[in-house]
């Protein structure tokens, strides 16, 4: 009876798997805060928001940066996308989307387009005219198309190429000149919620996450799965690499963000409280891999210690949930989006500068 | 949480019109003057093409959404949901179990009636009942105390009820559960089979791979944060100032790709790896120039043109392709590279069906060869040790007396306006001709 199989298959996949988990463990002989003992802890740091971004008539869903360090994209559950100059806060581009909740943006790398897309289905990429009279719609070019909702896009090397994922469970790379789907990524079970670029030499993986609570790392080229990890106890929203590619962060509905080692083949640190009750929505690394900033759906922005597994930071600037966060491509602020409408630019509050600007006097402190 | 959960209250939305409609006819057919005759609490469909003008076919199909949607239920067999045009009999379903009413069936519900029919039946339940109270089992563990409990106390309700009344219930809720868990068809064994063959091999692919002890990998993540700190501005600051503080952007013109004298950070971060020099457009200018000193600069140039291949429009690949075969790889090229000979035989005969990654073996050689001996040899050279001298360290911004003073916070060109410019030259190049 085709149930019978299906039993037997259960066991053996099961059978499989406890196989798998014994031999990753194996290899498993010290814990990441054991290995970060050493170093020095880093105390409290206190953050500031510089900029607060205020445009968007609806909840922020996502965000990019410009490589120029200081322009960002930011798509809303209006429709909108706005591209603003972080560093002035001016609008410099705006578009409406023909569907609202545009769940995912991303700048390219050029800095001369923008792709973005939501419950149509699609990617669409609109090329930055500085015309302003002319319609940003009237160029736009549709790419992707899956049968479910967008829920991330980004370009890759190139604004030739851009990989999504979507609700329909699949991720897909396309050309964006012809719109030909180039690859396509099956092996989730349910939505694909989020996705991220490795920065590898080769250039040839990219790490994805569900709501089958699966963070799968994938073969560019032939489209297979490499490697899975399934130890988050609920959808994965984010997921995003350590700076040398041989780790990623996730960010899930669990409340908790945890670092997978993919030469060690597993989960090496879980960054949890209790105190911290809601999902995280969006998790990114600071330049040097050493602090991991997290967006949580109870409004705040917790910061760890990647090492060493502590709390450095909590901030508690949003009055809505933070959806999304990024940190800017030369590592001097982080933007978070959220669903009080508002984009914020964070960085580090230095005490060195207030004692230099209250004595009146100058000189080179170096900052805190 | 997926936008998915948000569209099932949109389903409703979408349903709800339909389903009050079938309502409405489900009323007026229970009417005691207007409606279906009624037989000892059972009813005969024949009846229906009196009272509404449609056709018999239409009567029908109408009919069978009834019994799909779960207003009418068969009495003979249950799990047959289909409406048969014969005097079989069926009998409305109560409002209490309309889909409006109940809708969506809570999955503690389910339980509670699996865990009844369990207990009545002493543990007689069909395959994929089982399946699914097993399931359930896991899912809502922690509630499962009082999902036993509650399934006692509603078998104990019902057992003092009239029989006459109790079978009626009975039926009630089974028809009730049989619309919304429908038994799995076939295909859903073949597809579950499916995926699971293709977990099975994951795994077996998996168990299989080479991993590292923990205690290498870690200890690499405190070495990168190490190496990595002084550049990192939030961690350490950064020089001359972090513009989102000070609004000077100065630290953003000193790092630019066009720069005359580059910082001594930036020159350093260079011999941290291979890919940091090839990421910076000054490094690799830099490179390149100390190539050409060594007379393999084609190396590099190859590198390039084939990262070109690999990420532009799939429509100019075979001319790219073919371009590179000429540059780089034909005998007597003019920048000939240095390929072994398994390589040169495998991506010629790639070549003949030109693709997107055609060139990656290649590629990979050239690349390693540059990692392995000429990046090793250009960070011990004249070249760059001369750079690393003159680099900048730029001095730390003086901040005004006044801090309220804040500095005007400057606009810079649109990295869009480049193309602009270069299209509007082309054009006005055009034009002048």
């Amino acid at each position: 009876r085709p149930s019978d199989t299906l039993t037997t298959l259960k066991t053996e996949s099961e059978t499989l798997k406890t196989k798998l988990e014994e031999e990753r463990a194996k290899l498993h002989d010290v814990e990441l805060h054991q290995v970060a003992e050493k170093i020095e802890a880093l105390g409290q740091f206190v953050m500031k928001t510089r900029r607060t971004l205020k445009g968007h008539g609806n909840k922020v869903l996502c965000m990019d940066w410009c490589k120029d360090k200081r322009r960002i994209v930011s798509s809303s559950q209006d429709g909108k996308v706005i591209v603003w100059d972080a560093f002035t806060t001016n609008k410099e581009h705006a578009v409406t989307m023909p569907c609202t909740w545009v769940m995912a943006c991303a700048y390219a790398p050029s800095g001369c387009a923008v792709a973005c897309g939501g419950l149509d289905n699609k990617c669409s990429v609109y090329p930055l005219s500085l015309d302003k009279n002319e319609n940003l719609a009237a160029k736009k070019k549709s790419v992707a198309m899956h049968t479910n909702y967008l829920s991330a896009c980004c370009f890759t090397n190139s604004d030739m190429q851009i990989l999504t994922s979507s609700g329909d469970g699949t991720c897909a790379l396309w050309d964006v000149e012809s719109g030909q789907m180039l690859q396509s990524f099956h092996g989730h079970a349910a939505d694909v919620l989020c996705l991220d670029l490795a920065p590898s030499e080769t250039g040839n993986t990219f790490v994805s996450g569900g709501c089958d609570k699966k963070a799968c790392v994938w073969d560019m080229r032939t489209g297979q799965c490499i490697q899975s990890f399934e130890t988050h106890e609920s959808d994965i929203n984010s997921v995003r690499y350590y700076p040398s590619g041989d780790a990623f962060a996730s960010g899930s509905d669990d409340a908790t963000c945890r670092l997978y080692d993919l030469r060690a083949d597993r989960e090496v640190a879980i960054y949890s409280k209790e105190s911290i009750i809601f999902g995280t929505s969006s998790v990114d690394f600071s330049l040097s891999g050493r602090l991991l900033f997290g967006g949580y759906n109870d409004y705040t922005i917790n910061v760890w210690d990647v090492l060493k597994g502590t709390r450095v930071s909590i901030l508690f600037g949003h009055e809505n949930r933070v959806s999304t966060l990024r940190v800017s491509p030369d590592g001097t602020a982080f933007c978070s989006g959220s669903w009080d409408h508002t984009l914020r630019v964070t960085n580090r509050f230095s005490y060195a500068r207030l004692l230099v600007n209250w004595s009146g006097s100058h000189s080179v402190i170096t900052p805190l | 949480m997926t936008i998915n959960t948000l569209s099932q209250d949109g389903v409703q939305r979408q349903q709800m019109p339909c389903l009050t409609k079938m309502e409405r006819m489900i009323i007026s057919m229970q009417d005691p003057d207007m409606g279906i005759k009624l037989r000892n609490q059972r009813l005969l469909i024949t009846v229906i093409p009196h009272k509404c003008s449609i056709s018999d076919e239409e009567a029908l199909h109408v009919g069978q959404l009834f019994v799909k949607y779960g207003y009418i239920y068969p009495l003979k067999e249950p799990r047959n949901l289909i409406l048969k045009a014969d005097d079989s009999s069926y009998r409305f379903q109560t409002p209490y179990y309309w889909m409006s009413t109940r809708w969506p069936a809570s999955e503690l519900d389910y339980a509670i009636y699996l865990a009844k029919k369990n207990i009545r039946k002493q543990g007689e339940l069909i395959e994929y009942e089982k399946e699914c109270y097993n399931a359930l089992h896991k899912r809502i563990n922690h509630t499962w105390d009082f999902v036993v409990m509650q399934a006692r106390e509603q078998l104990r309700a019902s057992k003092q009820r009239r029989k006459g009344d109790r079978i009626v219930l009975e039926c009630q809720e089974q028809a009730y559960w049989l619309v919304n868990r429908p038994p799995v068809s076939p295909e859903h064994y073949k597809l579950t089979t499916l995926t699971k063959n293709t977990i099975i091999e994951h795994n077996r692919i998996s168990l299989a791979r080479n991993r590292v002890k923990s205690s290498i990998c870690l200890e690499s993540y405190v070495k990168y944060c190490e190496q990595y700190q002084p550049h990192d501005p939030i961690m350490q600051g950064c020089l001359p100032s972090n513009p989102w503080i000070t609004d000077d952007i100065m630290f953003w013109n000193m790092n630019s790709e066009t720069v005359a004298l580059p910082t001594k950070l930036r020159v350093e971060r260079w011999s941290f790896s291979f890919m940091e020099l090839l990421n910076d457009q000054m490094g690799r200018k830099e490179f390149l120039t100390y190539l050409e000193k060594e007379f393999s600069a084609e190396n590099l140039c190859f590198w390039q043109a084939c990262e070109d291949v690999r990420h532009g429009e799939t429509a100019k690949i075979p001319e790219k392709v073919d371009e590179v075969y000429k540059q780089f790889l034909a005998p007597g090229a003019s920048r000939w590279v240095n390929i072994d000979s398994k390589t040169m035989e495998k991506t010629l005969e790639g070549l003949k069906r030109p693709h997107r990654f055609v060139l990656d073996d290649a590629q990979m050689h050239i690349y390693f060869l540059m990692k392995k001996d000429s990046y090793p040899r250009y960070l011990k050279s004249e070249l760059y040790k001369n750079l690393l001298a003159r680099a900048i360290v730029p001095q730390e911004t003086k901040k005004s007396v006044f801090p309220f003073m804040r500095r005007q916070r400057h606009s810079s060109p649109s990295p869009a306006l480049a193309t602009q410019t270069a299209e509007d030259d082309g054009k006005a190049k055009d034009e002048s001709r």
